[in-house]
């Protein structure tokens, strides 16, 4: 009686030290970021260091999509819809900010930014230019999640295939529109003169938004997907959570328990396109430019690919799908236009011999903890 | 006045009409049972209380309030548990986390472990299991974390469809048992059965549904002893 008292309190830390807690968390990934991208970035060189970016960045997004696919069983292929909308409005908000605030679109970050700052300690951490940077990604996060809301309410009424397609649609929406838009406005005077109004239209349409100043670093990337893991795994913990797996396990049941089910799924899809977004703002501040040519549906597909092997609904199985993923394609880089056969056979021999992905709905360690047990035996109480 | 008063329900899936207007009563403290054939109406009955699919007409009143319109979790908070027909049990969470979804809308913490201890003490199996994945259930097992979970909501009425489908006799016995036992401890219950004949011997009331319609109701003593009800449900000659 007493013990398990204890216990399911300890399911259920007091509310107060939510806070706390996440701070030390936060507190940790900030220094291995800057750990890092001290240490580690001068150490590997450009090309690994590259890599390890990438890496970064696909894990917000492939955790991020595990919120909605994973977590609540909606099918979403739209999610480079998100990065893409949110790439965008990062890079026109610091392209044209930086036109606007000091006439050029050129770097005015700290070394924090800087891939080619020999020691990150010798000059000032931040600068204008990573504030202008960090505010157009969040900025781009929150328009993301805005069309997170638009995409999440058709899931209210559509399941399964059919909200697949509207995802779908979605993604080639947002791309067409994008190359769609007027010509990127480049001359300091003609952006200044402007209605800032009228810059929100002008993304460069087919060539894509370029001249984009490059801020992304592995400390961002760290960072970021840092963030992107602590949310997603608090959520995942938090009552919020259970809703959530719930509902893909059985949503009418789901509804009986007194889950709000078609606020619930909305939310998901919020909380997954915020991230994409933010996501999309670092890709388009690591290579200088955006396309939206370039991020269409196989771009979505990598990642529905990263969710589906990793678990649906692992985060750890969704970060490590990441991470291979990302670097297997550069092991192969001969072989690169095979990417797709290799991916597609991964997935067949996925759905014979694990059918429920590489770690299920579990993270790594829990299902590492009952291997132990029965391994080394803890007596039979269990 | 009565725990549950529904008058001229009706409701359609789409345009087929499920239920033609029933009217039944469950008093405070009893057990009451819907029997009927498969397809007569009595899942959409439960469904309809519970607000998971919309009423065309009638009123359902809870305790004096009404909860035609009312959202499922509204209903939820002001006391009915629902345990869904086929059990719906979150096959990939454990049994620990089914039980937490069955208290998702309370934050009474000390309430809430209580309300754990008296699921254990009704259940046992379901304690031993509690890191389990709750799809690795037996059936039986499944039907009783469904019932436990529903208990978790602390419901003033708890409807429980067909607890006893696909279970061997022994462990029917054993449900029922524990339906009575948690109405002992003063939890009013609506119970869909087809084993007429146990939900006959368990509840103090009855109505036999027949496609969309009331057509008996009485002392489940009085109609298990009633000749139709004999030989329509209870398979006697
Ligand atoms: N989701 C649905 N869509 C359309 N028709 C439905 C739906 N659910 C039930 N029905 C129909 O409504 C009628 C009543 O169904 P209900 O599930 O209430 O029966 P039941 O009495 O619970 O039967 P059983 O004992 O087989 O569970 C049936 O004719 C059924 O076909
Ligand atoms: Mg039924």
């Amino acid at each position: 009686m007493l013990r398990m008292k204890a216990r399911s309190l300890e399911l259920s830390p007091p509310a107060w030290t939510i806070l706390p807690r996440n701070l030390l968390a936060l507190v940790v990934i900030l220094a291995i970021a800057i750990m890092m991208h001290a240490w580690v970035r001068p150490a590997v060189g450009n090309y690994y260091n590259r890599v390890m970016m990438d890496v970064g960045i696909n894990i917000v997004l492939a955790v991020s999509l595990t919120i909605v696919n994973g977590f609540t069983g909606q099918f979403s292929i739209g999610h480079a819809g998100f990065m893409t909308l949110g790439g965008y409005v990062a890079a026109a908000t610091t392209y044209y900010g930086s036109q606007l605030l000091w006439s050029k679109a050129a770097f005015f970050g700290g070394t924090l930014s800087s891939n080619t700052a020999e020691s990150v300690f010798s000059a000032g951490l931040l600068g204008g230019g990573d504030l202008l940077f960090v505010a157009g990604c969040v900025l781009g996060g929150c328009i993301a999640a805005g069309a997170g809301y638009v995409v999440g309410l058709p899931s209210l009424r559509l399941r399964g295939d059919y909200l697949a397609i509207v995802t779908l649609g979605f993604g080639e929406i947002i791309r067409v529109l994008l190359q769609a838009s007027g010509p990127q406005v480049t001359r300091t005077a003609d952006i200044a003169a402007k209605n800032p109004f009228e810059l929100t239209t002008a993304l460069g349409g087919a060539l894509g938004f370029t001249r984009v100043p490059i801020y992304t670093t592995q400390f961002w990337t760290i960072l970021f997907g840092g963030v992107t893991l602590l949310v997603a795994y608090r959520l995942k913990q938090s009552s919020m959570g259970r809703a959530l797996l719930s509902i893909r396990e059985d949503e009418v049941a789901a509804e009986a328990m007194g889950v709000k089910t078609t606020r619930m799924k909305v939310l998901a899809f919020v909380i997954a396109a915020f991230f994409a977004g933010m996501g999309g703002g670092l890709y388009a501040h690591q290579l200088g430019q955006i396309n939206a040519g370039e991020l269409g549906f196989m771009k979505s597909f990598d990642f529905v690919i990263m969710v589906v092997l990793g678990g649906m609904g692992s985060i750890s199985g969704a970060t490590l799908a990441a991470i291979v993923l990302t670097v297997l394609p550069e092991l192969l880089r001969g072989v690169a236009e095979y990417r797709m056969i290799v991916y597609a056979l991964l997935l067949i021999v996925m759905m014979l011999v694990r059918p429920q992905g590489l770690f299920g709905v579990r993270e790594a360690w829990e299902l590492i903890r009952p291997l132990t047990r029965r391994m080394f035996g803890s007596g039979a109480k269990a | 006045m009565a725990l549950l008063e529904i008058r001229d329900l009706q409701t359609h899936y789409g345009a087929i009409e499920a239920l033609h207007g029933i009217s039944l009563t469950v008093e405070r403290g009893q057990i009451v049972t819907l029997i009927g054939c498969n397809g007569a109406g009595k899942s959409t009955t439960l469904r309809a209380i519970s607000g998971l699919i919309p009423v065309t007409s009638g009123s359902i009143l809870f305790d004096g309030k009404p909860l035609v319109g009312v959202a499922p979790h509204e209903i939820v908070k002001l006391g009915v548990a629902h345990a869904p027909e086929g059990r719906g049990i979150f096959a990939n969470l454990t049994v620990d986390e089914n039980l937490d979804l069955g208290s998702y809308l309370r934050r009474d913490r000390d309430g809430i472990a209580r309300d754990r201890e008296r699921v254990f003490e009704l259940f046992p199996r379901i304690r031993e299991r509690l890191r389990q994945n709750a799809g690795t259930l037996s059936g039986g097992e499944q039907q009783m974390l469904a019932i436990g979970r529903a208990l978790m909501a602390r419901p003033r009425l708890l409807l429980l469809d067909e607890p006893s489908l696909g279970l061997a006799p022994q462990v029917v016995q054993t449900i029922f048992r524990i339906i009575r036992e948690i109405n002992a401890a003063g939890t009013t219950i609506l119970l869909v059965e087809q084993n007429a004949h146990m939900a006959l011997q368990t509840a103090h009331f009855a109505y036999v549904l027949e496609v969309g319609e009331i057509v008996m109701q009485d002392e489940a003593k009085k109609l298990a002893e009633s000749d139709e009800v004999r030989k329509a449900y209870l398979g006697v000659a």
